[in-house]
């Protein structure tokens, strides 16, 4: 028989064997390792590992367990667990490319605000993972490099912009991951790879260090196996950062303090405009099963309607654009990242450099936003956008005066295949139907398994009002416990 | 023909702060390259901007100088363009919600009063410096070109006035004045040759009938007042020529060139630029409450015309001197400080205005680097009234205290200058001139009064200037008066 791959269990589980000294910190290294070496060539979760760091680190780590449990302290919660981040966030001295050829050889000179909040949890990076260029896409299909599989079906795509950490957390590559979301890109991906993904409030986890791609929709979340270890992940990298002046100041939360609470009478609110045109049967189907399980466990279930969705794909591919083209103006070939050779002027070297580093989805939304910004335009298109994210915000204030929390399916659709979207933007663009109005509302949400359908997973979405995460990680945990998943790509052999 | 001349000034300003206006990097002038960077000002990605209170607070207190209205809800944006001296590809500025609006300044020409309009003062970050390398720095002849980061992410204000200003005089008496209120406000030392306070002008001639014309120019790389001075005129004069020959003006920018002194085409711009304005996400939107505000108005120094005003009142000293004393804050501190624990104002003023005036000139130095303290100058003055110097004496005093800073009473003692007010030791000084000068003396007696001055003179040398002009000139009346008998 073969022994018990620690790769498979949870950052809880494996904190737990780290305290009784059944295990050391290298052993769950040494096995993540061991895994990623066996699949990464298949599924090609990651643009950069950091596979002897990781281990360096371990060994050190070793020392301090060693040391704490000698002392008699506790082994604090995610020492020594591993973490693949998304290669959007900045990490001192490692690669990090957003998946663009214009950052190909990019060095960041510092630490994210939170890679600097993982480091002090002693949380071991494994490597940087595989994304849409510049977190522009909803397959990874995006990205500048390669396509990352999906661990259930290699021949579909694992969602996106995240694609990379949400499959390497699938498949065992690692435990934890990073992933940022801007228009679903965290819980699309852990949606269409059977993972836990959170996309926190605004400003709830400081975007210092996160290259930006919509600077008023972007957040950093968690991708994880299950909700506890969610909710642990959360705790290290939520809080105030003076570095960013988004980021809000607000008490610390202990987010496992949540797990203990049941949702008895809690008031639950379907989104009818989510469950309509475009959504597939079988992920219908499976959120209203999980609305009767709700149900049962004590919840009240009702569907709800906010009319002003319909407006929000429209209003976000204007606000995330418009951001975007101003954002990525600073790749010029001058300081950092590709420059071209062979110029005659600076016009020159930005024609030539930025013509070669962006790819077409990149140059597209950089058009599509400079356009919206232009004079003439502006108040047509920006302003009437901003208008309707006002609209949004306020339908969603309104319903949450009578429910708690707000349900929809994350995604239309299981994963599709790899190469049947990617030549027809629009259809591509829907893929984030239901997740894009969280972003432009600022509201928190939740992706969580709720189902399989034909043999690749359906994710169910769990929405609450502003810095309510508590009571997201409450309602997610309930239905985790009461539902029943497998996570099918951890006991697969991927050997052709 | 009648022209009309229609002058707006758009001056830049780098603040005082320590740090800069969206990190910590240091802002002191003249580091080397590169030195006061980080990979926020560098525009490295994922940074984040986080707004410097202090650089906020300046330009509150600007605003207010210059009589604006303080905006309570105020907010950046961002200004998009490509150059190689902006790292981010957008500047961090406000658009249409800067922190001041609609405020004046009042210029004074020959007596007249003209109240000169501002339309905005806002805050924004300034640029990268580029450098050409090669003989004569410019980008046409560069061999390679370098970018100092050092300057990225100061503290910029500007301040734009409305299109009020009619001619040159009062271009210059507007930005004499303005930069005289900065510096008051101790906001900026206003360095021009260190580029922090620049100027850049509008300016559209028309004949006086064509009143539908909006044609303007604009004009860059005034960097002087003298440059102000002659690009100015060279440009009105340039219009008014071309207005002259029947022909058209067109709107163009055109840079001021030193070597020449004439002004040359920038580029045309075939369509305006369009720099995509938007609210700049990764900032909060700023509330200024009226607390806010009130507490920036206790920090305002009395400005330069309402202090020259009271100087004038108060211590009833002419236009002139008041005119010189105000035209530094540190002078009129200066001469504030000696005026109270002196009691003659203008004996004090005609110092400062006089030989005080004339050494910083030579010197080229400003009265605060000079070595005379107010307390010389007052101990000085004291010892001419005590009759313990003349006032001739007191010149090469000041002269002496003015290259060493001792104390008046130090410089005297060493030198041996106390003056002589010793009645006996005059009078025979007076006896041995008049009997060494019969016949002067024949002259005084035949009624030609005005060899007194001999006689006087000649006691002056034999003391050295020393002996107490008063006391000579009433012994030597007497004594000649009882010849005459
Ligand atoms: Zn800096």
């Amino acid at each position: 028989m073969e022994k018990e791959r620690l790769f498979r269990l949870s950052a809880k589980k494996l904190t737990e064997l780290l305290s009784k000294r059944e295990i050391s910190n290298l052993d769950i290294v040494n096995d993540v390792v061991e895994r990623t070496q066996e699949v990464e060539p298949i599924v090609k979760s990651y643009i950069t590992t950091n596979m002897h760091g990781a281990i360096a680190s371990a060994k050190k780590i070793d020392k301090l367990i060693y040391k704490s449990i000698f002392k008699g302290n506790k082994v604090e919660p995610l020492m020594g667990i591993p973490i693949a981040i998304k290669d959007n966030i900045s990490t001192e001295g490692m690669h990090t490319t957003c998946g663009s050829k214009i950052l190909a050889g990019y060095r960041p000179i510092y630490n994210a605000t939170v890679i600097k909040n993982l480091k002090n949890s002693k949380i071991v990076i494994m490597g940087k993972t595989n994304m849409d260029e510049f977190a522009m896409g909803s397959s990874t299909e995006n990205s500048s490099f390669w396509s990352t599989h999906n661990p259930w079906n290699l021949s579909n795509v694992p969602g996106g912009s995240s694609g990379g950490s949400a499959a390497a957390v699938a498949v065992g590559e690692v435990i934890l991951a990073l992933g940022s979301d801007t228009g679903g890109s965290v819980r699309q991906p852990a949606s269409l790879c059977g993972v836990v993904g959170l996309k926190p409030t605004y400003g709830l986890v400081s975007r210092y260090g996160l290259i930006a791609f919509a600077s008023s929709l972007d957040q950093i979340g968690p991708i994880t196996r299950n909700v506890e270890d969610c909710a642990l992940l959360l705790n290290v990298i939520a809080g105030h950062d003076p570095l960013d002046s988004t980021s809000v100041l607000k008490e610390k939360e202990d987010y496992t303090e949540y797990l203990k609470q049941n949702i008895n009478g809690l008031k639950i609110g379907l989104i009818k405009e989510l469950m309509g045109k475009g959504i597939s049967n079988s992920v219908k189907d499976s959120v209203y099963k999980a609305m009767d399980l709700f149900s049962s466990l004590g919840a009240f279930c009702e569907e709800v309607s906010l009319p002003s969705l319909k407006f929000a794909l429209s209003a976000y591919y204007i606000i995330a654009p418009a951001e975007a083209s101003s954002n990525l103006a600073r790749y010029d070939g001058i300081r950092y990242g590709l420059r071209a050779k062979r110029v005659k002027s600076f016009r020159s070297m930005y024609r030539k450099t930025r013509s070669k580093g962006f790819g077409d989805e990149v140059k597209r939304r950089i058009m599509l936003g400079t356009y919206a910004l232009s004079r003439g335009y502006y108040e047509a298109y920006y302003l009437q956008a901003q208008k309707v994210r006002t609209l949004i915000i306020n339908d969603y204030k309104r319903v949450f005066r009578n429910f708690d929390v707000l349900i929809s399916p994350t995604t239309p659709t299981v994963a599709f295949k790899i190469g049947e979207r990617s030549e027809d933007p629009l259809t591509m663009y829907l893929s984030d139907a239901c997740t894009i109005p969280v972003n432009l509302a600022g509201i928190p949400a939740i992706s969580i398994p709720c189902g399989v359908d034909n043999g690749l997973p359906i994710g169910l979405q769990i929405m609450t009002p502003h810095f309510k995460e508590g009571l997201l990680i409450k309602t997610a945990y309930n239905f985790e416990k009461n539902f029943s998943f497998k996570l099918k790509p951890l006991y697969k052999k991927y050997r052709e | 023909m009648d022209f009309e001349i229609k002058i707006g000034l758009e001056t830049h300003v780098e603040l005082l702060t320590d740090s800069k206006m969206f990190c910590g990097c240091s802002t002191k002038f003249g580091s080397p390259p590169n030195t006061q960077t980080c990979p926020i000002c560098l525009g490295h990605p994922g940074t984040l901007p986080v707004i410097n209170k202090k650089a906020i607070n300046y330009t509150i207190k600007v605003a207010l100088a210059l009589n604006c209205k303080i905006a309570n809800f105020t907010q950046f944006h961002r200004k998009n363009y490509f150059y190689p001296d902006l790292p981010k590809g957008y500047q961090i500025s406000q658009y249409d919600l800067p922190v001041g609006l609609n405020g004046y300044l009042d210029i004074e020409l020959d007596g007249n009063k003209k109240r000169i309009r501002i339309s905005r003062v806002h805050i924004e970050e300034d640029t990268a410096k580029l450098i050409h390398f090669g003989k004569t720095g410019r980008i046409s002849e560069a061999v390679g070109s370098g970018l100092d980061f050092n300057r990225s992410g100061i503290p910029l204000l500007e301040i734009v006035s409305a299109p009020d200003i009619e001619n040159v005089e009062q271009a210059k008496a507007y930005v004499v004045l303005l930069k005289r209120i900065l510096e008051y406000l101790e906001i900026s030392d206003c360095n021009m040759e260190e580029g922090k306070f620049r100027i850049d002008t509008n300016i559209s001639v028309r004949k006086k009938e064509d009143i539908y014309s909006k044609v303007r120019t604009e004009l860059k790389n005034l960097n002087s007042f003298r440059f102000l001075e002659k690009g100015l005129s060279y440009e009105i004069k340039r219009q008014k020529e071309i207005l002259s020959k029947g022909q058209k003006l067109y709107m163009e920018t055109r840079h001021f060139d030193s070597e020449t002194m004439t002004t040359k085409p920038m580029r045309v711009k075939e369509v305006a630029e369009d720099y995509r304005y938007f609210p700049e996400p990764d900032l909060v939107p700023m509330i200024i409450d009226k607390k806010w505000v009130e507490e920036i108005k206790k920090t305002i120094p009395e400005l330069p015309y309402r202090r020259a005003k009271r100087i004038k009142e108060q211590y009833n000293l002419p236009n002139n001197d008041v005119q010189i004393i105000t035209s530094t804050k540190e002078m009129a501190d200066f001469f504030e400080f000696c005026a109270k624990t002196y009691p003659y104002p203008k004996k004090i003023s005609n110092w400062i205005t006089g030989d005080m005036l004339y050494y910083l000139n030579q010197e080229q130095i400003q009265i605060e680097e000079c070595k005379i303290k107010p307390q010389n100058l007052v101990e000085m003055l004291r010892m001419i009234d005590k009759g313990l110097i003349s006032g001739k004496i007191a010149k090469s005093v000041f002269k002496d205290m003015f290259k060493t800073g001792e104390m008046p009473e130090t410089i005297v003692r060493r030198k041996g200058l106390e003056q002589i007010s010793d009645v006996e030791k005059i009078s025979n000084i007076i006896d041995e001139v008049i009997n060494g000068n019969p016949d002067v003396v024949k002259q005084y007696l035949s009624g030609k009064e005005q060899v007194l001055a001999f006689f006087i003179g000649q006691v002056m040398k034999k003391t050295k200037g020393k002996a107490n002009p008063r006391i000579v000139n009433d012994i030597l009346k007497k004594k000649l008066k009882r010849m005459s008998f």
